[in-house]
């Protein structure tokens, strides 16, 4: 399902003026990195994509909805989004039921929701948690928790703000293989984040804000290599990339495969 | 002395079965830098409060072992009394903020407030520490209208205000943005230089390699390993056990493998990378790093 974007602009009622005219596409299935500097307006940006945020001018267009005509509720059953801060979106008392909020809401058959509350347990390995409470896990198991219940809703449009903050290899591993079968199943994946590394390895297109505009869009390779650009919006190239420009490659190489292979 | 000194420390959370720290032994000299890395579970936020008086004085539980900070021990201090040498920013600045202030500047003199710092003192330190974290621009928003790095920001300057002599940070940068993160490590190892005692849990393998002077592993609530971020990152034994490790260490760990990486040792930092890999590209030729805001050492 498309997205469409037009001169959107926001001002918060402090005066801020958060969105300064951002005009985007995404086309159904892309996966997409949202980069940029703390307060650029990531988070204000995908907060209009479900109705959490309404545009002071400019359009949002998912699939053929204007978000200003439809509920957040109705949006909800074509974007999820899973806050940047798990204890904003977590109440249930238990695990599963967390989980079954979602798609329940949704109106789905009672074997549609076991299925796609099941898959999405097993994606990020809460299998074995379904009784504990949330509250009762650490941040970082919240965290996957709060990613299961958007996943479960099985929504063609899905948002991570930062799923990987604060989280080990291990976990970033389990978020990245959600990631990837979710790509599989053609639903669009728009993610924000700080983890440049993990940007580079996960998606195809990066999207780097700054100051409520675009500042870069493109495919992840022509973006992540500019590094006085990037470092406008307070964003490091990742780690190999910065290798790589450091021994002298031609190419620019975003990952472990591409850099070994290029220095073969 | 050392200016912690943590001796057999076995901590139990109520109502949970296994202990979240087993038998820690820790000594941190005064000015120390200590980075403390382990997976998700392995007690690195416990140990954080431990060290900043909340366990037990607030979670409760079973404690054994001593804990003494700047020559006082924790079970015969009071927390009020503790929280004068030790401050702690919380992982989720979220649950730091106080929700009692309207504006950045009053959050951050909410502390000064409470220890009873006179009023012209405590602007000049709000400046100060705003100045330091570079938030002056943010000092009159709400501490709710913030981004989440914004407020992370936040959170460490209303503590950095208190002068602590023990500073206690529980990923720090978790949602900051990657220059941002840079420029605070950098804060921070100033404040170390200056004579603050810095323990800090993070992921961000890379810059604890360039800015902290020594490294503990933590795994189950036990200490794994210790010793010099070099050498403790580059371990095999952390590799094993699900740690994680910078691009560069587990790209060449697994150049090692390919017969494309030619030294002994394995690199965490860029520098050392660069270094490592010219070795096996004869044609190349390392360009130094970029100037301005790009690589910054110690």
């Amino acid at each position: 399902m498309k997205i469409e974007i037009k001169d959107l602009r926001f001002t918060f009622p402090t005066g801020l003026e958060a969105l300064k005219g951002i005009s985007l596409t995404i086309e159904a299935g892309e996966q997409v990195a949202i980069v940029g500097q703390n307060g650029a307006g990531k988070t204000t940006l995908v907060r209009h994509f479900n109705g959490l945020l309404q545009p002071a001018s400019g359009s949002v267009m998912i699939g053929d909805w204007d978000v200003k005509k439809y509920s957040v509720a109705k949006l909800a059953t074509r974007v999820g989004y899973v806050f940047q801060n798990p204890d904003e979106q977590l109440f249930s008392r238990d695990v599963l039921t967390e989980v079954t909020f979602g798609p329940k809401n949704l109106g789905y058959a009672k074997e549609k929701i076991d299925e796609l509350v099941q898959r999405a347990l097993s994606l990020t390995e809460l299998n074995d948690k379904t009784e504990t409470n949330p509250y009762d896990l650490s941040p970082t198991w919240r965290k996957m928790v709060a990613l299961a219940s958007i996943i479960a809703m099985d929504t063609p449009i899905v948002i991570f703000d930062e799923p990987t903050t604060g989280q080990d290899a291990l976990n970033v591993a389990r978020i990245a293989n959600a990631i990837s079968e979710l790509r599989m199943e053609g639903k669009t994946v728009i993610t924000i984040t700080h983890d440049i590394d993990f940007c580079a390895e996960n998606f195809d297109r990066v999207i780097a804000l700054s100051n409520g505009q675009v500042l870069l869009d493109g495919p992840a390779r022509e973006i992540l290599g500019q590094d006085e650009v990037l470092a406008q919006t307070y964003v490091d190239p990742p780690q190999l990339t910065r290798l790589g420009k450091r021994l002298g490659l031609k190419e620019t190489v975003r990952n472990q495969e591409e850099f070994l292979k290029a220095i073969t | 002395m050392a200016f912690v000194n943590l001796q057999n420390v076995t901590y139990q959370y109520p109502l949970t079965k296994t202990p979240a720290l087993q038998n820690i032994n820790l000594q941190v000299d005064e000015g120390e830098f200590v980075a403390v890395v382990g997976p998700n579970g392995a007690g690195k936020s416990t140990l954080c409060y431990a060290l900043a008086g909340f366990v037990p004085h607030f979670f409760k539980g079973e404690i054994s072992g001593t804990i003494e900070v700047a020559g006082k021990e924790s079970s015969k201090s009071t927390l009020d009394e503790w929280v004068l040498n030790v401050g702690l920013a919380f992982q989720n600045p979220f649950n730091q903020i106080s929700g009692a202030k309207y504006t950045v500047f009053e959050e951050i003199a909410f502390g000064l407030e409470n220890i009873g710092v006179p009023r012209e003192e405590m602007k000049s330190r709000v400046e100060d520490a705003m100045a330091l974290t570079g938030i002056r621009d943010l000092a009159d928003r709400s501490p709710y209208s913030l981004s989440g790095g914004q407020q992370q920001r936040v959170a460490l300057t209303s503590i950095l205000v208190m002068r602590p002599r023990l500073l206690v940070l529980d990923e720090p940068t978790s949602q900051m943005d990657p220059i941002g993160t840079r420029e605070v490590f950098g804060t921070i190892r100033k404040m170390a230089e200056d004579g603050m005692t810095v323990v800090l849990v993070e992921h961000k393998m890379e810059w604890i390699a360039q800015f902290a002077d020594r490294v503990v592993a933590l795994k189950d609530g036990s200490i794994l390993l210790e010793g010099k971020p070099g050498e403790v990152l580059t371990s095999d034994l952390l590799a094993e056990n699900g740690f994680g490790s910078s691009r560069y260490t587990s790209t060449a760990r697994e150049a090692k493998k390919r017969g494309l990486w030619r030294k002994e040792n394995l690199p965490v930092t860029l520098d050392e990378a660069v270094e490592g890999f010219a070795l096996t590209l004869p044609f190349s030729s390392p360009k130094g790093a970029p100037r301005g805001r790009g690589e910054s050492g110690k």
